[in-house]
């Protein structure tokens, strides 16, 4: 696949411009791409984030697919009712997708996700994640990262980010994926991908906020594609329990390949307070991380 | 091929009439947790779905919040939905009992009330109900295992009304109506057919689904001012919920005389009376304490006492029409028997609604509140005779301002 294919495949813009979202969104352009590969034939829950507002004020909607809005705790459990009353109907061939921040997903959503995805509902769950609760004004998340500035860590965080992909991959559920807006074509034949699968799927995508990680709007996709380059964000694939690395993290298995972490930390204010102990615990705990995914990694040849 | 459930009588507990009443509505989709004293209502539903074959769609979710999230989706896809809880659970999903009455969704949920913990208690008490009243949800109160049937056919009727479109709790005590045993007539599946409204083909006219038509759904809605905006119509759809409340009012009435019609029992509608047509004091109750209300009116009839007993069958929407027409026809005083406290305010929820009913009365009827049954504890027949015979003195002795009464309480409370 390439943008031209993309283009080609699906022209068409399911998430419509004139909507809320701040320049530079990393969630908007996420949630863009990720349309095109769901197609008209989708139906979106979003509980409470950034996304009940970036679709516009009552009564216009930037979605171009029927779309609710959603209590905070509530995404899959009313993403899993709303495809079993369309099963209950005869209607097979829309794919429901619940949409959620990493606060929904990470935090207050993460046992109605787990219900479903124990009982492997055929719905298919994308967290897009920027590391904070954004919407209320960047308060610190189970997915923000270690030494990271928020409004509720002004010190920084003193806890690590958790393994989402991993609590997912627990619950031996057909697909688990990641991505991240940095690489648009990786992240369409994700969800694309995922779409054709029957049961719970979960796509966690890496989706930078210039205002709440405090960096220019210009640099959203150079600090995605950084993440990745600095392998504190991994793309992978878990297909039915085989465990792939994506193309984009393949290039940086190599660890002498990687950019240098501060390289990746500097373009953002909210790292500005980290200490050079900091770093280097945070840098360990990377090092951890793939060391534990080489393992996995070792396991499927 | 349609399942066709036959006449009978069975002799039944009042949770498994609750889930035979599903069955009978041709609920699509449902959703449970377990809780006592509910748990064995959907205890029955797996077994009608797993090991007797019923067309439903059943999901066990892992929480009440998940269970109201759950049928709001399926309500959204346009099915027929159904779910029970009890106290805690009520309370758990709470946020999206919120969430379905300005959604328009016609669900229907069981209540098979309980205490509120701690400490621990699953007997009857309808603290947990009242503290949904402000949800947008219609309240209904069952009082007999007969009734338990007839009020959720009939809650399917009332929500599914386009004049309505708001969901229905449908409660019964827990224990005293849940896990006691009682005969219960069952009819013929096309009576309930011919009662029941036909589903709209294409899902309820205003939920959003349909790709080919795509709408966002409860987008953010700004204050607003003077002028109204397209943006700010939010204090307009939380009074449409307020219009479909009143529009209730008359389609309870119509369902109840649908269902007399069609069934022959008369369940009542907003409130059902009981020799009320000449009566001096009445005793108001919801549930089966209205049941047992019966009993003492007979009995201080036979003792040549005008009094009179209404059960509480509705509380949202709360009869006020209904309530004054009573103290217009000669009723002088009202002594409410309640299993739940309005907390501070002198008597427990309905006793303040009720003075609120009457207030622009003139004379105001002598409004005496009492609060008894809570969690659980005995009432007795002569427990409501006593009451009755309190609202006669009171009336008599043209007391106003009466103090709550606690009935059963041991404890001392200066």
């Amino acid at each position: 696949m390439s943008f031209k294919k993309i283009a080609k495949e699906a022209p068409k813009e399911y998430f419509l411009p004139g909507n809320s979202a701040c320049a530079g969104c990393g969630l908007e352009l996420s949630l863009r791409w990720a349309l095109k590969a769901l197609g008209q034939k989708t139906i979106m829950v979003a509980p409470a984030s950034c996304t009940n507002v970036i679709v516009g004020l009552y009564p216009k909607g930037a979605p171009a697919i029927p779309f609710t809005n959603m209590a905070f705790a509530a995404g899959c459990s009313s993403a899993s009712g709303i495809r079993t009353g369309l099963q209950a109907r005869g209607i097979n061939d829309v794919t429901v997708v619940c949409w959620s921040g990493d606060g929904g997903a990470f935090d207050i959503g993460l046992q109605s996700a787990s219900g479903a995805a124990e009982r492997n509902d055929d719905i298919l769950y994308i967290c897009y994640d920027n590391e904070a609760y954004m919407n209320t004004g960047t308060q610190r998340s189970g997915g923000t990262p270690y030494g990271a500035w928020t409004t509720t860590t002004p010190e920084g965080k003193r806890q690590h980010k958790k393994d989402l992909a991993g609590i997912f991959a627990s619950h031996n559920i057909p697909y688990v994926a990641t991505a991240s807006v940095g690489y648009p074509i990786d992240l369409y034949n994700k969800v694309k991908k995922a779409k054709n699968i029957k049961g719970f799927k979960f796509i966690h995508i890496f989706a930078p906020c210039p205002p709440g990680w405090r960096f220019e709007t210009e640099n959203m996709i150079k600090v995605a594609k950084n993440a990745v380059a600095s392998g504190i964000w991994v793309l992978f694939e878990i297909e039915h329990g085989k465990k792939t690395l994506s193309a984009p993290s393949e290039k940086y298995r190599d660890k002498s390949k990687r950019i240098p972490l501060k390289e990746y930390l500097q373009l953002q204010g909210r790292f500005s307070k980290m200490t050079d102990k900091e770093i280097n615990e945070l840098q360990r705990w990377i090092d951890n991380y793939w060391e534990h995914l080489e393992k996995e990694l070792a396991c499927f040849g | 091929m349609k399942e066709h459930l036959k006449e009978s009588v069975k002799i039944i507990s009042g949770n498994s009439v609750a889930a035979w009443a599903a069955r009978y509505a041709r609920v699509q989709v449902i959703s449970a947790y377990p809780i006592t004293p509910q748990t064995t209502i959907v205890e029955k539903l797996s077994d009608f779905v797993d090991s007797e074959g019923w067309d439903c769609q059943y999901m066990r979710v892992e929480s009440e919040h998940s269970v109201m999230a759950f049928l709001i989706g399926a309500s959204f896809a346009g099915t027929r939905t159904f779910s029970a809880t009890s106290g805690q659970g009520l309370f758990y999903m709470n946020e999206m009992l919120h969430w379905a009455a300005p959604s328009r969704l016609p669900i229907v949920l069981t209540v098979a009330n309980r205490g509120v913990a701690p400490g621990w208690n699953i007997w009857a008490d309808h603290q947990d109900v009242i503290a949904s009243r402000d949800t947008g949800w219609l309240i209904l109160f069952a009082s007999s295992h007969q009734d338990i049937f007839d009020t959720i056919i009939q809650a399917y009727r009332i929500a599914e009304d386009p004049r309505v479109y708001l969901p229905i709790m449908v409660c019964l005590e827990g224990f005293q109506l849940s896990h006691t045993i009682e005969p219960v007539y069952f009819p013929d599946q096309s009576l309930v057919d011919e009662f029941l409204l036909d589903l709209p083909k294409n899902g309820w006219p205003h939920t959003f689904l349909d790709p080919n038509r795509p709408i966002t759904f409860g987008s953010l809605q700004i204050p607003g001012g003077k002028v109204a905006t397209p943006s700010s119509m939010y204090f307009e759809f939380r009074a449409s919920i307020e219009k479909a409340m009143l529009n209730a009012r008359t389609v309870i009435k119509e369902a109840a005389q649908d269902f007399k019609k069609i069934f022959g029992r008369d369940t009542g509608d907003l409130i059902q009376k009981y020799k009320c047509d000449d009566a001096e004091a009445v005793i108001v109750c919801a549930g089966n304490m209205a049941r047992q209300a019966i009993a003492a009116v007979d009995k201080l009839r036979s003792e040549g006492l005008n009094v009179g007993a209404v059960k509480l069958r509705s509380y949202k929407p709360f009869p006020i029409q209904e309530f004054q027409e009573l103290a217009n026809n000669g009723v002088k005083g009202f002594g409410v028997l309640e299993r739940n406290m309005a907390f501070s305010l002198n008597g427990g929820a309905a006793s303040v609604d009720l003075k609120s009913a009457f207030y622009d009365m003139e004379p105001s009827p002598y409004v005496v509140p009492f609060i008894g049954g809570v969690g659980g504890r005995d009432i007795t027949m002569d427990d409501q005779c006593n009451i009755l015979k309190r609202v006669l003195n009171v009336i008599k002795n043209k007391e106003r301002n009466v103090k709550v009464e606690y009935i059963n309480f041991h404890g001392r409370f200066e």
